[in-house]
């Protein structure tokens, strides 16, 4: 197990920082400060990054697969079965089988991070295609429109009040997890409380490298609320009515 | 884009499903004349909505064909053909996420018309369907049934279709102002004489909307086709007549009005516009144990009369 533990230059605090750091505090500011550009930052951006590339990813291919779903019901079980299954694999579990094909490297991360999205964008999708209201499928078709232009101007449209909620709770779930990537690969905000952990629980840098991570969800997942105002202002209506 | 209105005529149409003992609609023929409203009616399984459906494709034909201004239907291409056509359903169905403006313009937008043309298209329309322009808007979850139930007639008659196609329009809209939007698509299609086939169960509905009626039995069978005075005064069998209901004769007097009748001098009673049919002066009469009304002019001024005889005559 140690050998996936990431392991950088380790450079101890103890016996050289503030009294508060000396006493192990729970949030000592002289650190913060001491190690936002060295440590902290990077570890925020990079983590960013790993997120964002697992729910671009995951986004687009679970679209893909909710589109085969929604058309050809046939294909729904097997996929949902699938995705169920990556899901339910312990992520630490599911690094130890990918490390043999790919590596200690961001894809092994990326792989794992894209296949926990999976489920929950792909059933939020299927739902969200399937409640698309019958008599406005009806009045589509009447009006001339062909399947395409059916799904694009209306069924993909009225889907996405779900698509956005899948899409919530994916990202906030890919931030929360995305913290164990620092077993596979130096980086991201699992890094700073990983070796935190080994200096003997130093405590300031765990709950700052963990804050970051939760303000970091809050963040993005207050962005997607305001992207979807901004995209579905009827959303708001309907759910009045 | 279409203009004008087309002659509509059913051939033969049947559509059977397989696997059912009877057909769906069973060798239908009949002529819509081109500017005219034809009411489908009948029992549930009588195959009116079939019948309408298989206008524009919805549903496919088994045998027989359909024809618009002489041109079956077959030989459209279904997007084209179904564009050339106007919608209403009973649902609506109007698309909850685009505006009020931007559901008008379905049609438009895919012949490929440009925002200006939409936007001045769909006020134009809506003050055809009596909305006021600030509609344009809004979106569908802020409008009520019967303002939804306005704007899918606006939506299906935006691209100026020759022939509108409306599954029960007003089926899901209470009483009052069903009555009103009934008595606004009367005054509508005066304006813009499209050919439309309307399919109700209500006869009633049937006979104030219908320049003809169709009358369509279990089996997809017409039992008849006619005027609405033909089929109150002549029902073609007894299926018939039970089906308008043993109050036709009354029925028939809510299609004339007082002014087809010969006034006396002026006598004494409630006085009632011109307007009015005989059905709903007879009821004033009944109701108000009175032997005659007084017709009068647009400014109120007694005409004449006419006596309960007279409207049962």
């Amino acid at each position: 197990m140690t050998s996936l533990v990431a392991s950088g230059p380790v450079i101890p605090n103890f016996g050289q920082g503030s009294p508060c750091e000396l006493r192990n505090g729970w949030f000592c500011t002289e650190w913060v400060d001491a190690h936002w550009g060295d440590t902290l930052q990077p570890a925020l951006i990079q983590h960013l990054e790993l997120a964002a590339i697992a729910i671009g990813i995951g986004f687009v291919l679970a679209f893909v697969l909710a589109l085969i779903g929604y058309k050809k019901r046939a294909f729904d079980p097997p996929i949902g079965l699938a995705a169920d299954f990556f899901y339910t694999i312990p992520s630490l579990a599911l690094f130890q089988l990918l490390v043999p094909f790919t590596g200690l490297t961001r894809t092994t991360v990326e792989i794992a991070l894209i296949s926990y999205t999976l489920l929950i964008l792909y059933r939020n999708m299927l739902e969200g295609l399937r409640a698309v209201p019958a008599d406005a499928l009806e009045a589509a078709r009447g009006s001339g429109f062909t399947d395409r232009q059916t799904l694009w101007r209306v069924e993909v449209p009225l889907a996405l009040p779900a698509i956005f909620a899948g899409l919530r709770i994916a990202t906030v779930s890919t931030i929360s997890i995305a913290t164990v990537a620092a077993f596979v690969i130096p980086q991201g905000l699992g890094r700073p409380i990983f070796i935190a952990l080994e200096q003997d629980v130093f405590k300031t840098e765990i709950l700052t490298a963990g804050g970051l991570a939760v303000a970091l969800a809050l963040v993005a997942d207050g962005f997607l609320v305001l992207l979807q105002r901004v995209l579905t202002p009827w959303s708001r209506l309907e759910r009045q009515a | 884009m279409p203009g004008q209105a087309a002659e509509l005529v059913f051939d033969e149409t049947t559509k059977q499903y397989a696997g059912r003992p009877e057909p769906a609609v069973d060798r239908l023929s009949l002529t819509v004349p081109a500017g005219e409203i034809c009411v489908l009616v009948g029992p549930s399984g009588g195959g009116k909505t079939t019948a309408l459906k298989l206008v524009n494709r919805l549903i496919s034909l088994t045998s027989g064909d359909i024809r618009i201004d002489g041109r079956s239907i077959l030989d459209h291409d279904v997007t084209e053909l179904r564009r050339g056509i106007g919608y209403v359903i009973q649902q609506v169905g109007l698309f909850p996420h685009m505006t009020v403006e931007g559901n008008i313009g379905t049609v438009p937008r895919l012949y490929g018309r440009s925002r200006t043309w939409i936007r001045a298209r769909s006020q134009e329309l809506l003050d055809l369907v009596g909305l006021d322009a600030s509609y344009a808007q809004r979106y569908p979850a802020q409008l009520s049934g019967g303002e939804r139930q306005r704007v899918g007639l606006a939506r299906a008659l935006a691209a100026d279709p020759p022939l509108m196609l409306m599954d029960e329009p007003f089926g899901a809209i209470d009483p009052i102002v069903r009555a009103r939007l009934q008595d606004e698509f009367l005054r509508l299609q005066q304006e813009v004489r499209k050919t439309v086939v309307f399919v109700t169960h209500d006869v009633d509905e049937a006979i104030k909307i219908g320049d003809r009626i169709a009358i369509l039995r279990r089996g997809g069978r017409l039992a008849q086709y006619d005027t609405p005075e033909t089929i109150l005064e002549r029902p073609a069998d007894e299926f018939v007549a039970q089906f308008v209901g043993a109050d036709r004769a009354l029925k028939a007097l809510a299609l004339r009005t007082l002014e087809e009748l010969e006034l006396r001098p002026v006598a004494d009673g409630p006085r009632v516009p011109a307007t009015t049919t005989l059905r709903d002066a007879l009821a004033l009469l009944v109701a108000e144990h009175r032997d005659a009304v007084v017709v009068v002019d647009g400014d109120g001024n007694p005409r004449g009369s006419v006596t309960r005889d007279d409207l049962l005559r």
